[in-house]
């Protein structure tokens, strides 16, 4: 393995759309971090939630056509991504492809075949392993003193432990550990792991209305002043759909959900252009300026 | 209390087939109900994930592959991840699901169409298109209402590109879907 951070880089269908923002702001943290990007080279979709409930070898051979590009790159360490849905995706075909029988099946799809040399990491756990939590608090230019977080980490990151391999499967502590590096104050949050209602927004908004409601609910009455996460689905369902939710559920919810990435790099001084915080449908505007006041009354 | 007569209904065929698909063994499904305590969906679901697997012991091939649950259940892998026995019961679901598709079932047609819509934009562009999606799920659905009032907090973000980022080659994601097909996976 390469003892440089070079990493093949799968940015993910909605990097490119609805989560613009955690493309550029997750860019720019790991260049800040000293972590070399190659994105993977023409990368197709990996087929999401709805390629695997269709049939499990065309779930596989979407994800599996990424992992045969990446593996072509030189020198990277490993494949990785900032989406828990992609990242998935491609782990579960990594694992399942260890099984001749079944890889067979998915190259019989594909134009090259998977050799399954590269480990698949998210974004989130190659900075938590390969750099370090220590390595970035030397790195920071603003202390984001006072910030109370809901650290949210969706249903599929951790989950189910065989595959995702990393963090806690009930109590993921990464995202709070970085937060806290960079001087912000992580509140108890039970429903961590808890599911968000996923991509049933469009079907069923009655589902995400109930179970992303729950997660606001959950992140106010423990005094979050904003929630941080990393996924892009759980982020557009609290987000961009909190107003749905506020008028199903009678509640009056206003709560800047961020990608943890634009929070660590608010942190490390990179720009706006980078982290995309006006792109967020709920504006962390207010909540940001009264950081310095708060900072300085803790200080005095 | 719903009797299930098991000398009239039950399918030992489906569930060897469920077995198979799915890799997991159907019989060591205890009942510990803790696969239901932890989904998220039982408040939508018609049969909870424990009586899933009760029924898929029993052989009831017609009432699940006709139920709503598996069309909802999201593959959260909170009934994975807890399961005391280790059996992959999202696995088992999406196999249910995979059945009921092949065989013409679509007790939630919004979902399925979603699904539908979203793999046709991955087929056509090599990337999902969020706007397309959308565009076909209405079209598909008739629901022509659907989050028509996001688009004014959307749109002004730039977010949401109205055309697709296709991959350089879209025909070699095409010929996956299309060996997909000409293998009939059954």
């Amino acid at each position: 393995m390469s003892t440089r951070l070079r990493y093949a880089y799968y940015p993910g269908c909605s990097g490119l759309g609805t989560s613009k923002e955690y493309d550029t702001s997750t860019r720019a943290v790991c260049q800040a971090l000293g972590m070399e990007l190659v994105d993977i080279p023409d990368w197709s979709c990996c087929g999401s939630s709805p390629a695997h409930t269709v049939d499990h070898r065309l779930s596989s051979a979407l994800a599996g056509r990424n992992l045969a590009l990446a593996e072509m790159l030189e020198d990277v360490r490993a494949i990785i991504t900032p989406c828990p849905s992609c990242l998935t995706n491609l782990k579960t075909a990594a694992v399942r492809i260890r099984k001749p029988e079944f890889a067979a099946e998915v190259n019989r799809l594909l134009d090259k075949p998977v050799r399954n040399t590269l480990p698949v990491k998210s974004v989130l756990q190659a900075i938590i392993e390969d750099v370090g939590v220590d390595a970035v608090r030397p790195k920071v230019f603003k202390w984001l003193t006072g910030l109370k977080l809901a650290p949210y980490y969706g249903c599929i990151m951790n989950r189910p432990p065989e595959i995702m391999e990393f963090d806690d499967h009930e109590n993921p502590v990464a995202m709070d550990q970085l937060m806290e590096a960079v001087g912000a104050e992580p509140v108890a949050f039970p429903l961590k792991v808890e599911c968000c209602g996923a991509s049933y927004g469009v079907a069923r908004r009655d589902i995400v209305q109930t179970l992303s409601g729950k997660l606001l609910d959950m992140a106010a009455l423990n005094g979050a002043d904003a929630m941080v996460t990393a996924c892009p689905l759980c982020q557009m369902n609290l987000d961009l759909r909190q107003d749905q939710i506020n008028s199903a559920n009678k509640t009056s919810h206003n709560m800047p959900v961020f990608y943890f990435t634009q929070l660590l790099g608010l942190a490390l001084g990179i720009g706006e252009k980078d982290l995309g915080l006006s792109k967020l449908c709920v504006s962390p505007k207010a909540l940001l300026d009264s950081l310095e006041a708060r900072a300085e009354r803790k200080a005095g | 209390m719903n009797v299930i007569s098991l000398t009239a209904s039950r399918d030992l065929d489906f569930i060897a087939r469920v077995e198979k698909e799915s890799g997991q063994k159907v019989s060591l499904c205890y009942q510990c109900g803790n696969c239901t305590a932890g989904c998220p969906y039982t408040f939508v679901y018609d049969i909870p994930v424990h009586q899933v697997m009760r029924l898929l012991q029993a052989g009831q091939k017609q009432t699940l592959l006709s139920c709503r649950s598996i069309w909802l259940c999201a593959t959260c892998q909170s009934c994975t991840t807890r399961c005391p026995n280790n059996i992959d019961v999202a696995h088992v679901m999406d196999t249910l699901r995979h059945m009921a598709r092949r065989e013409g079932q679509d007790t939630e047609y919004g979902v399925k169409s979603f699904v539908d819509s979203f793999l046709e934009s991955v087929e056509k562009n090599g990337r999902a298109f969020e706007m397309g999606l959308l565009v076909s799920f209405i079209m598909k659905t008739g629901r022509f209402w659907t989050d028509v009032d996001l688009a004014p907090k959307i749109l002004p973000k730039g977010k949401l590109s109205p055309l697709p980022h296709k991959v350089k080659n879209p025909a070699a994601i095409a010929k996956i879907f299309e060996r997909f097909r000409q293998e009939g996976h059954k």
